[in-house]
Parts: C-alpha cells; structure tokens; sequence
C-alpha cells in the first residue's frame, strides 16, 4: 500500500480538467485573476490562511507587500543581468514589472499579516479576523 | 522601455522521463537561461522552494544533471483552496561539449536561482589571431 500520496493530485487534476475548458474557449474570458504574475496557492492552517507565492529571482528590495482590509497587494519587479556582451544560447526565463492584488473572502487581521521569503517563495501567513472566528455561546 | 514589460506566468513544463521513479512525486523542468561570455558559460535555473541542502548537481558521461528537491513537509497541515501552480521537484540535464572545464564547474543558489559557472577549457578560449 503507498503511505504517500500527492496531496495535490485531486486538486490538480480538477484544476487541469476546469483550465482544459477554459482553453476551448467555450465560455471565453475566465476569471480576470488566472493567468496574472506571480502565480499564487492558497491554502488553509487552522483558522488561518497562508498564500505561497513563487517568486524565484526576486530580490527581496524589490517586492512590496500591502495589505488594507481583505485585500492584499504584491509588486515589484524582477531584473535579470546578462552582463556585458553575453551571447544568449537559451532564453527561458523571464523579467519585467508586477503587480496583483487578491482578496481574501473573509474578514483578515491586515496587521498580522506575516511575510516570509525564502529561496524564491513568498509565503504569507493571514490571519482570519477575531470577529471571524466561530465563538461558543454560553446558555444563560 | 525594455524593464517596464508586465510579466506573465509561465506553465510549468512536467519532465518526459524514460525511466520510472521510486517516489510518487511530480518532477518540473526548471525554467533556464543559458549564455556565453568570454571565458565562461553561464547555466542559471529557476527552482523556487529548493535550499542549498536539496540540490544535487552532478556531471556522468559529459551529462551536467542538475536536481532540486522541494520540502513536502511544509506543505503539512495546509488545505489547498485554490492553486494556481504546481508543486513539485526539479531536474534537467544537459550536454556538455568538451570545451568545458568540467573539473572546475562553480555553482550558487539564491532566492530559488541557481547559477552554474562552467569555464571554459584553455583550448576553447577565442582568441584573437593576428595577420603578419
């Protein structure tokens, strides 16, 4: 029996199969998010949320994180050196500009938002709101 | 303005592989820049989530194989909400003509880059020729 399984797998296949059907174009558009940089994950821990966002090459002075109510913004841009009279064999990655802002469909805790990059990952940790948060109700 | 382009996702490629791994796990080709400068080729590859302890890069038969192992476990405890890429180990190879040194290839990660030094042999530098 495998004791590991892809977590992600489920998710990703429904994913490939929704992405599928939005590159027939049937229902054209999509959503405006999908398809903007940096590609984001979200994920649940608890209570809480956390968006891991892939960002490799980035230098962290160059990434801005803001975040008002239940909307968080990331820009910044992404610079590659060549240096001085290279010859280019193979250009894959890219450079340039971004900025995206997503909301969270919940009330957050803007203030404790904390922001961690390591090895070209943002990982954000949101906290929900104490507001949010399921409260047990005493019987008087 | 050539640093003011918006930049866009990349699909991430999964590697075509002939023989079968031990782990389940998905394996990504690494977004790669490759290029030439006087004495030196530059190998830089993309493997965001991948430490300095995880990398495995190595040289058989004139094959510079280079690998990244991405840290499940800190995935744990998280339910996915809503995803937009995929998560997974890295490896690709490539061919090494014999005008590299390859005794003398350096390597550095930094946020997720890796950059691949690799000299050139003594007898691959250009060198000028002058007319008499």
């Amino acid at each position: 029996m495998p004791s590991f399984t892809d977590p992600f797998e489920a998710l990703f296949s429904l994913q490939r199969a929704l992405d599928a059907r939005r590159a027939s174009d049937w229902l054209g558009g999509g959503t405006a998010a999908m398809g903007s940089y940096p590609p984001i994950n979200v994920f649940q821990q608890g209570d809480d949320f956390v968006a891991v966002v892939e960002l490799p090459g980035v230098d962290k002075a160059d990434l801005q994180i803001e975040a008002k109510e239940n909307t968080i913004r990331i820009s910044g841009k992404k610079t590659i050196n060549y240096g001085e009279g290279a010859s280019i064999h193979r250009r894959e990655r890219v450079w340039g500009v971004f900025d995206r802002t997503f909301s969270i469909p919940i009330q957050i805790e803007p203030d404790g938002i904390r922001a961690e990059y390591r090895d070209g990952i943002l990982a954000l940790h949101i906290p929900r709101a104490e507001s949010q948060k399921p409260r047990t109700i005493k019987i008087g | 303005m050539p640093d003011q382009q918006e930049l866009q996702v990349q699909q991430k490629r999964e590697v075509e592989r002939k023989p079968e791994s031990t782990v389940p796990a998905r394996r990504f080709l690494p977004v790669t820049d490759i290029f030439e400068t006087g004495d030196e080729l530059k190998v830089i590859l993309e493997m965001p989530g991948v430490g300095k302890e995880s990398v495995d890069i190595r040289v058989e038969n004139d094959v510079l194989t280079i690998e990244g192992q991405v840290d499940f476990t800190k995935y744990q405890g998280l339910t996915p909400l809503y995803t937009e890429y995929n998560v997974g180990n890295y490896a690709r190879s490539f061919e090494l003509s014999s005008k590299i040194d390859q005794e003398r290839i350096g390597a550095e990660l930094k946020d997720g880059v890796i950059t691949l030094i690799l000299p050139k042999a003594e007898k691959a530098k250009p060198r000028k020729i002058t007319v008499r």
